[in-house]
């Protein structure tokens, strides 16, 4: 398989950026996206040309590191996947691709595709946690959990901090990343008893970072790599 | 010369923790504010004593390479965490924990440890419970267990397929309530370089900024690494990209000895290599066997055939015929031995890579026929669309493929019960060091250990060190300081402007992953090893000659960061060799050919391998050192699983 590529190349965070063309030829179809813009920066090696550079790490689908727009898709057209997991079979009809960084002013790009998340961070540290120490847990069975609520604090929880989220909001809106986390917590008897401090500081933060407001596009759970629901953001509404 | 001491307590194995923590030395807590201590990476043991070091009121830096501590790789930990809690009430107990532990590390640990271990699992599901871990629950509310690895007892807790990423952020979160308070400072997307060591004492470290490339030195009262494991030295492996020994490997040549480096483990069941583009190789869970039957065909003129159209005759159930009592679940290496072995006969299937096809058929058909698709996709349902996403094939119509990959290293910096390593002042928690798994490890206890170490033991002994010690004032112009500063420098001078540029840091890496695998892997023997040592003496000379760097050393470059992660390599690739080498036994995850058993089983030597072997740096001629394990409570017995 053959591919025109015009990947977004910029320098630094203050420098203007722009797309540069690319071509990779001889792509196997089992080979997956991140590993065909390997090629592509083996040819630049041998080159002589600095790589592309794009953020990833475990490269399946966990670390939430990847973070590509492609063809105006962050983490591709494909549902509930992270970039790290798309093939190349999956663009067998599109031999033009668009690759670009997540656009949002409280992510600032590093250089080409790879962009600073530390606002999600900051967010964590403003309240994304039970406020224990080690040593003073008790029994884990003493305190019961009813079974629905450990489920749908899971389905919560699996939020890999990806950012995609933020990439494809109109608002650049952090809410789906930040109602994951205190709707994880609320709904544990542990968590709940924070849980409107918690949810204060977190959106404080979330607004001090930058971040938008949501007004329902709901275009965050369409792209969420793991399938986080919306009525995450409704039920943090509910708690202030 | 070190004294390889242990400094293992004394008495009844069931009190030596407690009173071992009462003979530590403690620091006031109004005093802990003076003491600075420096902690590298955030997986579950960095992030987990970051988080109690913080809350104990020393300041604490943390430095990750990732772009946020919450990525490091235990993030990817699929099964489940080992607890001696007993709930199912099936006859668990710290004992058991810790003879299950000792007896599938094949008797290469100490058992002092091991037992801590046992002991400290229960209060870590108590506390990461508390921190919100939404482990997995019965309707009455309660925890639930599942049996894991091929135990006899239900121990393993569990978050459905995401154990490890829950129990790494309830750590991450933790850390970051500590980072908001102010006691721990973190920086991401820096890596470690040099350990600054002055008077003999670890007293700082030099990272590189990844992305404006500026070298700066960061100084304390010690060290802690927790900088994980070394799997991607064989290239293609189930660990994250970025992870690497470098960390681990500067200590070394700073004079920490790295013990049972050989000591490596490889998983049955990933999804084998399609292509030589191939960047990572991903695991997938193992209780796969517990249903699917392994197999590959009789002849080799069937391998390209369509799976469906191969007759049950023409097919081999390898492991079922080699194996009848335990056939599709037996322990992790003596499945891959047995899957590489097919695949070398030739018999293998799927892509070919390198000339020979890497995969044998794990196959679900008798099991669907048997309790229907619906039922197996209750079981595995992820799992399977896992695979169809990364293969494109769907395995309720067509057999899986797998081929085992290298998961876990269990060798690591050597460290005494304290977890410190040869240098005094610079300890070693999780994967980093080779203190509790021996030559295998089990199932679900690589989260336990991140976390006991992170949470629990080093925290106490880290304070113990800063108790008893005195450390002077030093700054940034301190000439260790400088020196350290310089040698990084160098280095990043030598890898950008390598006197004939020609191959990228991935070509080398290639190289020496497929030397490992093919002489260091699950299979080794003296020919074939004394070979690998030459090549790799070989491909380290040639890779300072050809190294190919593009773009600036001052900016953001991954050509630079792997360029000296793959240095670093192949440095350890040698090592691993040459541990193999010295290693004349059959034991754990490996097998040495010349010492197996005439049925093919592995054959412990303890009379005259019952040591760990740890080496000191002394470039292409290392020194064994050698600690002898006592077994004092249990008698070492011998598997079998014919």
């Amino acid at each position: 398989m053959n591919f025109t590529l015009h990947i977004w190349r910029q320098k630094n965070t203050e420098s203007n950026g722009q797309f540069v063309t690319y071509h990779v030829n001889d792509i196997d179809s089992d080979t997956s996206f991140l590993e065909m813009l390997d090629q592509l920066n083996e040819d630049l090696i041998e080159k002589g040309e600095d790589c592309v550079v794009f953020d990833y790490d475990c490269r399946e689908g966990i670390c939430g590191t990847c973070s590509l727009v492609i063809n105006g898709h962050p983490h591709g057209e494909k549902k509930a996947t992270t970039t790290c997991q798309l093939y190349m079979r999956d663009y067998a009809d599109q031999s033009e691709l668009w690759i670009e960084p997540w656009r949002a002013k409280s992510f600032p790009i590093v250089k080409d595709l790879a962009v600073k998340r530390e606002a999600f961070d900051r967010i964590i540290q403003s309240g994304g946690f039970i406020s224990t120490s080690v040593g003073s847990a008790p029994e884990a069975n003493s305190q019961l959990v009813n079974k629905d609520d450990a489920d749908c604090a899971f389905d919560s929880a699996i939020c890999i901090g990806c950012g995609a989220c933020v990439a494809v909001c109109p608002n650049a809106s952090a809410s789906l990343f930040v109602a994951a986390k205190i709707n994880h917590f609320q709904r544990l008897p542990q968590g709940k008893i924070e849980s409107t401090k918690r949810a204060e500081r977190m959106i404080n933060q979330m607004e001090q970072e930058g971040f938008g407001s949501c007004s329902n596009h709901r275009h965050c759970e369409t792209v969420c790599p793991k399938e986080i629901s919306v009525s995450n953001i409704a039920a943090m509404n509910k708690i202030l | 010369m070190h004294n390889l001491d242990s400094n293992v307590p004394t008495g009844p194995l069931e009190n030596r923790w407690e009173k071992h923590k009462f003979d530590l030395s403690l620091i006031a807590p109004q005093n802990r504010k003076k003491y600075n201590i420096i902690v590298i990476g955030t997986g579950l043991a960095g992030a987990s004593l970051c988080a109690t070091l913080g809350e104990a009121g020393y300041n604490v830096q943390s430095f990750c390479y990732n772009d946020s501590p919450r990525r490091a790789h235990s993030i990817a930990a699929q099964g489940g965490v080992n607890a001696s809690k007993n709930y199912q009430n099936d006859g668990d107990s710290t004992w058991r924990l810790f003879y299950d532990t000792i007896k599938g590390g094949d008797f290469r640990a100490r058992e002092s440890n091991i037992y801590r271990l046992a002991q400290l699992s229960c209060n870590i599901i108590d506390q990461a419970v508390s921190q919100g871990v939404p482990f997995a629950r019965e309707y009455s509310g309660y925890l639930a267990n599942r049996s894991f690895g091929g135990t006899q007892v239900s121990r393993t807790f569990y978050a459905r397929g995401q154990t490890g990423q829950q129990l790494l952020l309830g750590a991450y979160s933790s850390m970051s309530k500590e980072i908001a308070s102010g006691k721990v400072s973190h920086k991401s997307r820096c890596e470690m370089l040099e350990v600054i060591i002055i008077d003999g004492k670890a007293r700082g470290i030099v990272v590189r900024d990844l992305i404006t490339g500026e070298i700066s030195s960061h100084l304390a009262d010690c060290v802690v690494m927790c900088t994980g494991g070394y799997s991607n030295a064989y290239y293609l492996s189930t660990n994250a990209k970025g992870c690497n020994t470098s960390a681990t490997w500067r200590a070394h040549k700073n004079g920490a000895y790295f013990a049972n480096p050989s000591f490596t483990q490889i998983h049955p069941t990933c999804v084998p290599p399609t292509g030589d583009s191939q960047s990572k190789l991903t695991l997938m869970s193992e209780s796969l066997r517990n249903d699917g039957r392994i197999w590959a065909p009789k002849n080799i003129e069937d391998c390209d055939k369509n799976p469906n159209d191969i007759q049950e005759e023409d097919r081999d159930y390898f492991l079922e015929r080699m194996y009848p009592a335990f056939a599709n679940l037996v322990p992790r290496d003596i499945a891959s031995r047995a899957l590489k072995g097919i695949c070398d006969e030739g018999r293998g299937v799927g892509s070919v890579v390198n000339n020979q096809r890497l995969g044998v058929y794990l196959d679900f058909s008798s099991v669907i026929q048997k309790i229907g698709s619906e039922k197996v996709k209750e079981k595995y349902g992820n799992l399977f669309d896992m695979y169809e996403s990364i293969t494109g094939e769907n395995p309720y119509e067509v057999p899986m493929k797998i081929y085992p990959a290298p998961h876990y290293t269990m060798g690591g910096l050597w460290v005494d019960y304290n977890l410190m390593t040869t240098i005094d002042g610079l300890f070693a928690c999780g994967e980093a060091n080779f203190s509790d798994h021996g030559a295998n490890r089990l199932g679900a206890s690589a989260l336990m250990q991140g976390l006991a170490d992170g949470y629990f033991v080093a925290p106490q002994t880290v304070a113990n060190y800063l108790a008893k010690g005195t450390f002077e004032e030093i700054t940034h112009d301190h000439p260790e300081v400088i020196s350290s500063v310089e040698s990084v420098k160098n280095r990043i001078e030598r890898l950008m402007n390598a006197p004939d540029p020609k191959h990228s840091p991935d070509y080398f890496h290639r190289k020496i992953g497929s030397i490992l695998w093919t002489s260091c892997g699950m299979a080794r023997d003296k020919d074939s090893l004394k070979k690998a040592i030459k090549s790799i003496e070989q491909i380290k000379i040639d890779f300072w000659n050809n190294i190919k760097v593009t773009g600036n050393d001052k900016d953001f470059n991954q050509t630079l960061e792997k360029a000296g992660r793959v240095a670093d390599f192949i440095e350890l690739g040698h090592l691993m060799c040459v541990d193999a080498l010295d290693r004349e036994e059959s034991c754990g995850a490996h097998a040495r050919l010349e010492y197996l058993a005439e049925s093919g089983d592995a054959m412990r030597d303890d009379e005259n391998f019952g040591y760990v072997a740890a080496w000191e740096f002394n470039d292409n001629k290392p020194t064994l050192h050698k600690e002898n394990l006592d077994f004092e409570f249990i008698k070492p017995t011998y598997r079998d699983y014919k």
